[in-house]
Formats: structure tokens, C-alpha cells, sequence
């Protein structure tokens, strides 16, 4: 996985809201897997922007819906940064 | 397919709340006694949660101008303010609008809400980008919806936070800073000078909801801006009719020379019926008493002391230290309590707002009380005398 590093750090990101301490796979989803509210996804873009020195527009996430797209969308932005 | 059931868990949520003799979602006011007591399920009742903050829905000059206006322009316009539906009396509300905030240009909008979804979404464009408080009004997260801009969050209040994000974005963009001057649950002012001093230094527009300190903030009432004499940093003003204005209706002020042409590409703005001619004369001779209102003003921000460091002493865990606006908020540790709480606190004859997320942040669950300038000071200590009764009743700890 070209984009592992992207995905540990994401996933350690995650660990303080991952209240059920699921095992978080690129697969797990937010709102059912995690079970987390959309405010509580909108604080970890926060975040994931922060941690990553990026801007992820609010728009972005109605097509996030596992972890793996959110590390895809992570490297898109950082591709093209 | 019923397209209802994904509403299931909303229904399941609300039948889990232990509610015998009242329900906050369907209260109904029977009979208004003043700007400050209503018949409530038969009971006589102290509104203490309706944002009438300036205690105008009775003023005296405002009934006068909205009846003549009733009996020389009729019920409704029944038409867009870009056909049939603006009347000379919009015209003078905006030019009272706009000589109140000494601005060049205003337009008046149907609803509050509506003033945040048109300004918005005209001026987030595709390619833009529109910077928002992450606990900003639903009208602003709808308006950046409804618009084609990338919408950047930061965390609520957190200037630090802000100019991380503008900082990463692009340079030669449309960009808009908005942010609100009192947020409306919490009662939490916004450090405006420096959010509004660091959204210019990065070249963005700036727009300040002034909904919630529009009457009571500033020398003159004209908000926060005011009060922190940085209104030349906002390009864009908008405020409400239906909190200190004690009607309903919104605006927009600018100085900018091209303000004008926001009346045409404003969908909110246009696809709508205009206010009827007797809420435009209510809203206009309001907002004349408001200018001349300084007493009314001191008075409020008395009550707001007096209630919020009566029920600091009595041990209620307050959202804010002091009290930074007329609403004054109060903390309860969990749905069932705050639940509880409200019901009994309505069966005493206090009247709040019970709010709960997600129109609260983080989860909170609120009693949030709304004070009144006409509200004198024994009902505010009637006020607290009832909410100490009924943390007793529900057997709500307090912190003594």
C-alpha cells in the first residue's frame, strides 16, 4: 500500500473518537462502522487538514465514506498542493 | 419505499425523552399578556427564551405604523421584490437600514434566514472559497449548500485556527470570511477585531451576522462591530428582524459600489414574496426606537447580570463566565435531566428554550434562557427563585 503512512496517521487520528475501539480497516466506515455524527467527522477533518497542513473544503465529504477514500482524498490534495 | 422511515431514528429519539405534561417542540402560546408573560397551557407564564431581546412586539409606535399600513396597502404585496413586491415602504425601511449602520446600500430579505442563504450563496461562486465558524447558524451552513464555493471550517471562536486556513489557501481567489458577532446558543460573543484584522490581512471579504447583537451591543445598537469599532472591516452586515426588531424580516448593509447588483442574482432574494407592507412599518419604526433606545439597552444588559449572576450563585453550571448578551445559558449533564428540567421549569411558569444537539456544540444539553429589556427586575428574580425550585424538584445538583 503506496499510501501506508498516509493511513496510520489517519487511523491515529481517528483512536480518541474510536469509542467501540474498533479495528479500524482502509474498508471501515464513519458513520456506520464508527458510528461517529457529522459533527463529529467535521472535527476530525479539522484535524486531518491540521496534521496535514491541507484544506479539505466541507464539500469533499458526502463522497467520504470509508477511511481509505479519506486517505485517498488526503494524498489528492497533497499531490496537488 | 416510504421515503419517511429514514426518519425512524429521529421518532425514536424523541419518543425516548420522558416527557408527562409538556413537550418543547409544541408549546403553544394561547394569549400574550406582554412582551414578557404569555398564557402557556393555562398557566400564566414569563417568557425567559423568545429573543425579543429589545421587548419591541408591543412598542407602541410600532403597532401604530403597522396598522395604517394595514388599512393603506392591505395584507400583502404578493409578489417578489424584483416585480411587484417592493413598495415605497421597503424603500424607506432600507434607507432607515442603511442610515442606522451609516452604509450606502440595503437590502431588506424576507426572513433572517433567508438574508444568510441569498447573501451567501451569491457571493460564494464556484472557484471560491467561503471560510466559516464551525458553530456558525444554519442559515450560514445552508447558504455555503445552496452556493458552488469550497466551504473551510475552523474551529468555533479560534482566530489561531482561522488563519492556519487562509494561510494554506490560494492567493488570487474569491474568498469570504463569515462569521457571526453573538452566537445564539451559548451566548458567546466573537473576538471580531481579530478574526475580521486577520481575514483582511489575507485578502478576503468579510460578512458579519449580527442577528443575536443587533439592538443591545454598540453606542448606537448596531452590534458587536460596533461596540468594537470595527464595522469598516466588515464588507457585508446582516442582521435580523425577528430578535430585537420584534418582527420578522431580514437585511444586508454594504458600502460596496456594486452591492446594488446582488437584487438580481440573490435566489432567496428573488424567488420569494416581498414583507408585507405592516411588518415593513412595524420594522422600521422599531428600529427608529432602537437607535433612540439607550435605556432600553441598559436596562437589558442589567437583567442579563442580574440573571446570570443569580444563577451562577445559586450553583447552576453556567456555558459562559459572565454575562456576554442577553441569552444566558445553562449547562445540564444529560438529556433525561435537561428533559426533566424544562418540563418543570414550565410547570413553575418560566418558559426557556430546551436545546440539545445538533443545534448545540458538542453535544451540550441547554436550558437557554433569552432576557428581555422590559423584563423587570422581580420577574428576573422570580426567574431564578423558580429555577432553584425546580432543581430541587428534579433533583438537579447544584454546585454550592
Amino acid at each position: 500500500m503506496a499510501n501506508a503512512e498516509t493511513f496510520e496517521t489517519i487511523c491515529s487520528l481517528i483512536a480518541p473518537i474510536n469509542k467501540k475501539g474498533i479495528v479500524v480497516k482502509p474498508e471501515t466506515t464513519f458513520a456506520v462502522d464508527l458510528e461517529l455524527d457529522s459533527l463529529t467527522v467535521m472535527d476530525l477533518v479539522a484535524e486531518i487538514e491540521d496534521e496535514f497542513d491541507i484544506i479539505m473544503p466541507l464539500n469533499l465529504l458526502p463522497d467520504l465514506e470509508t477511511v481509505q477514500q479519506v486517505t485517498d482524498a488526503v494524498e489528492k490534495i497533497l499531490a496537488e498542493g | 419505499m416510504d421515503l419517511l422511515d429514514k426518519f425512524d431514528a429521529t421518532v425514536a429519539l424523541r419518543e425516548s425523552l420522558p416527557f408527562e405534561k409538556a413537550d418543547p417542540f409544541s408549546v403553544v402560546m394561547d394569549e400574550l399578556i406582554s412582551e414578557t408573560e404569555a398564557m402557556i397551557g393555562g398557566r400564566r407564564t414569563i417568557l425567559a427564551g423568545t429573543n425579543n431581546y429589545m421587548g419591541m412586539t408591543f412598542n407602541d409606535e410600532a403597532i401604530e405604523a403597522a396598522k395604517k399600513a394595514l388599512d393603506d396597502f392591505g395584507t400583502g404585496t404578493t409578489g417578489s421584490r424584483v416585480l411587484n413586491g417592493t413598495y415605497g415602504g421597503h424603500k424607506a425601511l432600507e434607507a432607515t437600514i442603511a442610515d442606522f449602520y451609516g452604509m450606502e446600500h440595503c437590502m431588506v430579505f424576507s426572513t433572517g434566514y433567508q438574508a444568510n442563504l441569498g447573501m451567501i450563496s451569491a457571493l460564494g461562486g464556484k472557484g471560491d472559497y467561503v471560510i466559516i465558524d464551525a458553530d456558525s447558524h444554519a442559515s450560514i451552513y445552508d447558504g455555503c449548500a445552496m452556493g458552488n464555493a469550497s466551504i473551510v471550517r475552523f474551529k468555533h471562536n479560534n482566530v489561531e485556527q482561522m488563519e492556519r486556513r487562509l494561510k494554506r489557501l490560494p492567493e488570487d481567489v474569491g474568498k469570504l470570511v463569515v462569521v457571526e458577532g453573538m452566537y445564539s446558543m451559548l451566548g458567546d460573543a466573537a473576538p471580531l477585531k481579530e478574526l475580521l484584522e486577520v481575514a483582511k490581512k489575507y485578502g478576503c471579504m468579510t460578512l458579519v451576522d449580527e442577528a443575536h447583537s443587533m439592538g443591545f451591543c454598540g453606542e448606537n445598537g448596531r452590534g458587536i462591530a460596533e461596540e468594537l469599532g470595527v464595522e469598516h472591516l466588515a464588507d457585508f452586515i446582516v442582521g435580523t428582524f425577528s430578535k430585537s426588531v420584534g418582527t420578522v424580516g431580514g437585511f444586508a448593509v454594504s458600502n460596496h459600489p456594486k452591492f446594488d447588483v446582488l437584487r438580481f442574482v440573490s435566489r432567496p432574494y428573488i424567488f420569494t414574496a416581498s414583507l408585507p407592507p405592516s411588518v415593513v412599518a412595524s420594522a422600521t419604526a422599531s428600529i427608529n426606537a432602537i437607535k433612540r433606545g439607550g435605556n432600553r439597552r441598559a436596562h437589558l444588559w442589567e437583567n442579563a447580570r442580574q440573571l446570570h449572576g443569580g444563577l451562577k450563585e445559586a450553583g447552576f453550571k453556567m456555558c459562559t463566565e459572565t454575562a456576554e448578551s442577553p441569552i444566558i445559558a445553562v449547562h445540564l449533564p444529560d438529556p433525561m435531566m435537561g428533559t426533566r428540567f424544562w418540563e418543570q421549569l414550565l410547570m413553575e411558569g418560566v418558559y426557556v428554550n430546551m436545546a440539545a444537539p445538533p443545534a448545540t456544540p458538542a453535544g451540550m444539553f441547554l436550558m437557554r434562557v433569552s432576557v428581555c429589556a422590559q423584563h423587570t427586575s422581580e420577574q428576573v428574580n422570580e426567574i431564578i427563585k423558580r429555577f432553584r425550585i425546580t432543581a430541587q424538584k428534579v433533583g438537579l445538583e447544584l454546585n454550592i
